[in-house]
């Protein structure tokens, strides 16, 4: 049984992936995961110089899911290249670098830092909902998305992956301009902007007012978009919102999703990923499925 | 080791209005220090996060948990019953720094539902302690464990029982003085120990509170601010959850 996995030329040894923001760089959830068994790690963002995030509170809990504005804190290029990615390299999986950025310049400083580093795909995020410049700025005009897609592939030693943002009209369009600009593939969704009103502090419950849905409650919106952008496009669909069973996987790869990346699902069972490899496994030896491959938008 | 696992509720209690008492048949607090916690799932997939709860107490292979009804995560918690289990993932955080507190006398100060972890750390201390614990009214839940293990001070917002006012009242109150303080309540609270600490020339420790989402130092979502560079972003940003939640008071922004 195979369940390999191609993204632009880099095999994955089977297609779940960590969703950037929720796991860090792989260290905290490795005492409870071997980071081996994982088709990719993709980190959470990384600029060209450390950011120090939005202010607390920075997480709310909704019905099915979560609100986040953590700001895309981070160390910067910096210390992730001397201290996160040597431990990442520890491990036989793939190392997926999210770069964030405030404006174009800092994606293109960040993405030529790591040409010579051992990178296996970086995803360019440009749906980030909470943050003032960059991240969604670039998400969510088509012409903008382009443009950030063909500077960064210009400077771009590994295959890049655009990160969609779910907050647009038209999903199919922003697919349509990211492979336009010449991205090897896309990923979606990010989270949908939402707000929590406290009704007993009469306040908002995140210090940003806004932050990011996610978790199961965004999974039908999240696969509907995936579908939308696997149709539109010819480049590999990454898919990912609210998957936290091997089920809710295989509904995005059904749909088109050449891989899926599992965030929030963790924060709830640190064990999760693994779960959703052997789901994976059980479902095809189910249904005699020899590669995962046959299953990646079989349903038209 | 932190592990998550399916632990057997031992016994269950109300203490007081909206604070219920949970022990748990589980080995995570085996190695556990005191000022540590543990992270507790609802079993309704709506409710995703888990609910950060501190240890009160810790026995061989089980842990007791005194919380606070704050919401329909924690209201479902106190409905378990004996035999029933519950997912919990521990020990997590970094514990009050016991060794501080050798050769000195240490006040043990608690407010609200940050008087449970005040229970393990006197029990952990040998050496002269004071305890002095906040709390809304008489309804003073677990004086009793905390007076078996020395001098107990309380302050009460309505002034039923003990100083009326808060901690720091009923430490001026009383005459009190130490060393070097533990401490553990709401932020106004442990801003005045801090500003205490200052003005007395004594190290605090005070354990801090945020929402959080992963419990282990993965989503940067339960920062606070910090005086130093932190470890992880190299911003001034400190994790509750994983490099606290026990930080020096001049450390941490509150």
């Amino acid at each position: 049984m195979d369940l390999s996995v191609d993204i632009a030329g880099v095999t994955l040894k089977n297609p779940v992936m960590t969703a950037s923001g929720t796991f860090g760089s792989g260290e905290e959830y490795s005492e409870f995961v071997d980071l081996n068994r994982l088709g990719a790690v993709v980190t959470k963002g990384v600029a060209n110089v450390p950011w120090p995030g939005n202010p607390t509170p920075r997480i709310a809990e909704t019905y099915g899911g979560m609100l986040n504005a953590i700001g895309l804190q981070n160390p910067g290029i910096d210390v992730f290249v001397r201290r996160d990615l040597p431990f990442l390299k520890q491990f036989d999986t793939k190392v997926v670098v999210n770069v964030c950025g405030r404006i174009t310049e800092d994606y293109v400083e960040v993405v030529e830092r790591l040409s010579e580093e051992p990178v296996d795909l970086l995803e360019i995020n440009i749906s980030c909902p909470n943050v003032k410049e960059g991240g969604i700025a670039f998400g969510q005009s088509a012409k903008a998305a382009e443009a950030i897609t063909r500077a960064v592939k210009e400077k771009a030693r590994q295959p890049v992956i655009m990160k969609l943002s779910p907050n647009v009209t038209d999903i199919a369009e922003m697919a349509r301009a990211v492979e336009a600009g010449g991205a090897d593939a896309v990923s979606l969704i990010n989270t949908l902007t939402g707000m929590k009103i406290d009704i007993h502090r009469r306040t908002f419950a995140l210090a940003n007012k806004t932050g990011g849905l996610s978790g199961p409650a965004v999974r039908p919106v999240a696969v509907r978009m995936v579908y939308q952008a696997a149709q539109a496009v010819k480049i590999p669909v990454i898919g990912m919102g609210g998957i936290r069973s091997a089920e809710d996987a295989l509904e995005f790869i059904l749909a088109g999703a050449a891989a899926v990346s599992v965030g929030t699902a963790n924060f709830h069972n640190p064990y999760v990923t693994l779960e959703i490899v052997d789901g994976i496994r059980a479902y095809m030896e189910q249904y005699g499925v020899q590669d995962v491959r046959e299953l990646v938008g079989a349903v038209k | 080791m932190k592990r998550k696992e399916s632990a057997k509720v031992l016994s269950q209690e109300c203490l007081a209005p909206g604070i219920f008492s949970m022990w748990l048949l589980t080995g995570i607090g085996d190695e556990a220090v005191p000022g540590q916690f543990v992270s507790l799932y609802s079993r309704d997939g709506s409710r995703l996060l888990p609910r950060p709860i501190s240890l009160c107490e810790i026995g061989e292979g089980r842990i007791r948990l005194v919380y606070r009804v704050a919401g329909a995560g924690t209201a479902e918690f106190s409905a378990l019953r004996a035999g029933d289990s519950v997912e919990v993932l521990g020990p997590l955080g970094n514990g009050f720094p016991l060794k501080e507190a050798e050769g000195k006398r240490v006040f043990l100060i608690g407010g609200g539902i940050g008087v449970p972890p005040m229970v393990e750390t006197a029990k952990r201390i040998p050496g002269e302690k004071i305890l002095v614990m906040g709390y809304r009214d008489s309804q003073m839940f677990l004086k009793e464990e905390l007076e078996q293990t020395g001098p107990f001070f309380a302050a009460t917002e309505d002034g039923s029982f003990g100083t009326r006012g808060n901690v720091l009242d009923a430490v001026r109150e009383n005459d009190l003085s130490a060393d070097l303080i533990f401490a553990c309540g709401p932020a106004p609270m442990l801003r005045a120990v801090k500003a205490y600490a200052k003005e007395q020339g004594i190290p605090a420790w005070i354990s801090m509170e945020e929402r959080m989402a992963c419990g282990i130092g993965a989503c940067l979502g339960c920062v606070c601010g910090s005086k130093e560079v932190d470890g992880h972003s190299h911003v001034k940003n400190k994790r509750i959850c994983k490099d606290g939640p026990v930080f020096p008071a001049e450390e941490v922004e509150l």
